[in-house]
């Protein structure tokens, strides 16, 4: 994905102290009021033309989010935040259904353009129709839903996933097209009340991708989405719902970036993934907000909740993540193993430098029999960033068989950082077995000397062994992004060592 | 004796029972004419007043509910001591007796270098408080507001203070509350075998909340071998706090093998370079009760190695508790650091939570933990069986090596054959 290949020379520009993706495109706008009371929801509802029960939904979240208080247990610090001084509802004003480029609006194009998309695919973004639905030359197709601030502006490829039966498109479109599957699915993952950020993100939710895999379908391209926040002031709460039918196996792809500036924006999103009997989800991130200047000015809070549920008998949900970008990331991936021999995986290298911070891991709650899990987590600090894994491994006495595997490394690099590893196992159940193992080190002098000697620059060295030491994440990435993820870390580290 | 009836009834159950105590007793606590003790037991009671008893809303606390102890009263142990109850056999050549809480002189070793702390106030002022702390551990608040008696172990430099055995005997035929406080100081170069052992005797709740204070100096070596065994309705509630200087080491190992609740804290500071500490520990947790063993480790200076090694047994209806924090400052680099923690599940009822926990700040470290839960290893069962020893057998034989091969891990030869020998006669009783 070409957003992710920039996303290498992003990094690189960060570290050198610009971030490319730091532009803000200026684009005509339309926002709700600031701050955040019923009105404000009622406006989101309406703006979006929702039927009465999911405004009731959404009042019933805000009316409990009111009540919750923010959590303070994270190993992250940062100022108050005030949730009245934002704007909840920032989106490009949308002239009715574009048939050609010329329609769209230039300024979002050029967005686009300069985020690395491609210009057929760009006009597919823009849901010009015809514009091409064969992949550029030789790679494979793609599927892209494009969130720009609270709403998503285009999804390519629907017409093609469409005649398999898939149905992949924005939240919204979704409340309008299959509200019966919406109404079925939404919040039965995370529920309203789940926590402060999920209740505020239920009640005020602007746009986000929905997928829809029939039973048996094995979905023939990889789905994406890319989330870009613009405006100032807003914060991003998009929703995702993505349901595997019986048999159904989709592989999911997000990346995000935002501009460069010195104020924090909060990203509350929330993910849920629904997989039914035989049904398999792979869920990929490339997250790469804007992370704050070297001194730790600006940046995305990243708080945000993702969760899936194997339901069905033999389901399997494997998240993966890489995550680069973002001032404070704040994010537990998790797996509800409900049914019989479930399966739920979580790698995820997560790399923190300069001044960021992230509290980042998983959670896997077993409670159908032989249901297996598997954890690997990387944690690479350099400079004068936190990096904590904090992850629950939950067995429950009906899940007799259940098996986890935990391994959670993590590397520091210069002696200003951190690296923390806070596990909790709670297992009720006699024939289940749970191991763990972490490793806290810096690169072993040996290593280094090896690739030294051998010619390599201190750099390169560092990279290459950094790229072995993550080798078991980055390998279950979608192939053509594993390879840009490499290189992605060697960069993301530059200017750390020596 | 109207005084102390009135004392020895059931108070109000939870925190404000306490702090009423507190008020009640303050003018008859011993060091009462010494201003800067009377001031310590203020602060603590004050800490106490404003933390409560902690709620598993804590997260330090998010497996153990003290619910038991907070719905229930206690009386204080003013009553006089009858010698005549029995004890268990020694663990060790040289014994000092405390019963509920007050250092009995007449059941105590005269050569062992243990003294009544209540009795020697007067010495201990800077040192009384000087390694525990009041924030964030109530129970020590607790403690230094209402300790009435407890051992004052204060050795010279170069002193070799052999082994010794410290037993608390609680006489559980009515419900008390005890708050010892033991100090324990080794100068530098000094030598220490403590075998701290809590023993119930009868059927009744009570609470038994010991405090212990070392002060290891440097080059200073102190082995601290615990024995949990109070009785079947007992609270357990203990805090040990360590400071370690240059190369001097504290080396430990808990058992738990009674009480209906117990937890045991411990917060070890390795304060000098190439000191170390061990806080290895076995919890065998029966049908009703609930153990847990949770640990604090700092390491606040470079080049100091630790390990800890905690194996925990659950049978019956039971849950067990590992939380082992092990925290390295920036200062602290060429740490070397290891934690590995194991439970053994005999039973469909059984639960363990084990939380081991990391904090690192310091990039030339190696530190590495291991946690493994599991039912018996059926392989292992079957190279047993398949060379004809009958399952109950092969089981209990796995079962005890696994437990024994945790008390290996103690140097100390008569510290470790208390601690066997409280391991066998626990799995014996099991099995039988």
């Amino acid at each position: 994905m070409p957003a992710v290949t920039e996303t290498i020379d992003t990094v690189a520009a960060v570290t050198s102290g610009t971030y490319k993706y730091g532009f803000e495109t200026e684009i005509e706008m339309e926002f709700a009021p600031k701050g955040l009371n019923e009105d404000i929801v009622r406006f989101i509802s309406a703006k979006k033309n929702e039927p009465d029960w999911l405004l009731a939904w959404r009042l019933k979240a805000f009316a409990m989010w009111k009540t919750m208080e923010e959590p303070h247990w994270p190993a992250v610090s940062y100022p108050q935040i005030d949730y009245q001084d934002a704007y909840y509802y920032a989106a490009p004003v949308k002239k009715q259904g574009p048939r050609s480029l010329d329609e769209v609006d230039p300024e979002l194009l050029r967005t686009y353009e300069k985020l690395g998309i491609p210009l057929k695919e760009q006009a597919i973004l823009a849901g010009v129709e015809g514009a091409g639905e064969s992949p550029a030359e030789g790679r494979m197709p793609i599927a892209v839903d494009a969130v720009f601030d609270s709403v998503s502006v285009a999804t390519s490829y629907k017409e093609r996933l469409g005649k398999e039966g898939i149905i992949f498109c924005s939240i919204s479109e979704a409340v309008q097209e299959h509200p019966e599957l919406v109404r079925q699915y939404l919040g039965s993952v995370v529920p309203q009340g789940d926590n402060f950020f999920a209740a505020l993100n239920s009640a005020v939710f602007t746009d986000g991708s929905f997928v829809y895999i029939p039973k048996g379908v094995r979905c023939p391209m990889e789905l994406s989405t890319y989330f870009r926040i613009n405006a100032k002031s807003t914060g991003q709460f998009e929703r995702t719902l993505i349901i595997a039918d019986e048999g159904a196996t989709v592989s999911y792809l997000e990346g995000c970036t935002a501009p460069m500036r010195d104020e924090n924006q909060l990203h509350a999103a929330v993910v849920e993934l629904v997989a039914l009997d035989d049904a398999s989800i792979k869920y990929s991130t490339v997250q790469n907000w804007y992370p704050g200047d070297e001194n730790g000015v600006g940046g995305i809070y990243n708080f945000v909740t993702k969760r899936g549920a194997c339901r069905g008998k033999r389901s399997k949900i494997s998240w993966t993540q890489v995550e680069t970008g973002s001032s404070i990331t704040w994010k537990y991936p998790s797996c509800i193993l409900q049914g019989d021999d479930s399966v739920g995986e979580f790698y995820s290298v997560a790399i923190t430098n300069n001044r960021q911070q992230a509290d980042t891991g998983t959670k896997m709650i077993h409670i159908g029999r032989n249901t297996r899990s598997t954890i690997v987590s990387k944690g690479i600090s350099a400079g004068k960033g936190q990096n904590t894994y904090r992850g629950l491994v939950k067995i429950l006495p009906k899940a007799s068989g259940a098996r986890n595997f935990t391994q959670c490394d993590s590397l520091l690099i210069g002696d200003q950082c951190g690296a923390h590893t806070v596990p909790y196992i709670e297992n009720r159940c006699i024939s289940a077995k749970v191991e763990h193992e972490a490793t806290t080190s810096r690169i072993a002098e040996d290593q280094l000397f090896y690739c030294r000697q051998r010619g390599l620059s201190e750099e390169d060295a560092v990279g290459l062994i950094v790229n072995g030491f993550c080798r078991e994440v980055l390998k279950e990435l979608p192939m053509e992004f594993a390879v840009e993820a490499q290189k992605l870390l060697q960069i993301s580290l530059e200017g750390s060592v020596g | 004796m109207n005084a102390i009836t009135e004392h020895n009834a059931l108070t109000e159950p939870g925190a404000a029972g306490f702090l009423h105590r507190f008020e009640g007793l303050r003018a008859r606590l011993p060091g009462r004419d010494l201003p800067w003790l009377q001031s310590l037991r203020e602060a603590g009671a004050a800490s106490f007043r404003e933390q409560g008893f902690p709620t598993r809303r804590v997260e330090a606390w998010k497996y153990t509910d003290l619910g038991p102890l907070k719905e229930a009263g206690f009386g204080e142990a003013l009553t006089p001591v009858d010698s005549a109850i029995p004890l268990p056999r020694a663990a060790a050549p040289r014994r000092v007796v405390f019963i509920d809480g007050r250092f009995s002189p007449e059941l105590s070793d005269p050569d062992a270098p243990v003294r009544s702390l209540a009795r020697h106030l007067d010495e201990v002022e800077g040192l009384l408080g000087s390694v525990a702390r009041h924030e964030g551990v109530p129970l020590a608040a607790l403690n230094t507001a209402l300790f009435e008696d407890g051992a004052l172990i204060d050795l010279a430099p170069g002193e070799d203070g052999g082994v010794v055995e410290l037993l608390s005997v609680v006489r559980a035929d009515r419900p008390v509350a005890l708050h010892p406080r033991h100090l324990v100081r080794l100068a530098p170069g000094a030598k220490l075998v403590l075998i701290e052992r809590a023993w119930g005797h009868g059927e009744s709740r009570y609470l038994h909340s010991p405090v212990l204070e070392f002060q290891v100096a440097a080059d200073a070596h102190v082995t601290h071998a615990r024995l949990q065994q109070e009785g079947p309705a007992g609270i357990h509630l203990s805090t040990v706090f360590a400071t370690v200087a240059e190369k001097g080491t504290y080396d430990s190992f808990l058992l738990h093998a009674g009480a209906r609740l117990a937890r045991a804290e411990a917060y070890v500071t390795l304060a000098g370079a190439f000191s170390a500490a061990h806080l290895n520990g076995a919890q065998l947790v029966g049908d009703g009760q609930h153990a847990d063993c949770t640990t604090f480790l700092d390491h606040a200076a470079p080049d100091c190695p630790s390990r800890q090694t905690v194996k925990t047994v659950l049978a019956g209806r039971s849950r067990g508790v590992f939380q082992g924090k092990i925290h390295v400052h920036q200062i602290a680099q060429r740490t070397d650091g290891y934690q590995m923690n194991q439970a053994l599940l005999l039973s469909e009822q059984a639960e363990i939570d084990s939380k081991p926990q990391l904090e690192i700040y310091a990039d030339d470290v190696k530190c590495s933990h291991g946690a493994t839960v599991g039912a018996l290893d059926e392989t292992q069962l079957f190279y047993l069986r398949s060379r004809g020893i009958p399952e109950a057998e092969a089981r209990s034989m796995l079962i005890e090596a696994f437990l024994l091969d945790a008390v290996e891990t103690v140097e100390n030869e008569v510290a470790r054959a208390a601690l066997s020998e409280a391991v066998s006669g626990w799995w014996q009783r099991m099995a039988a």
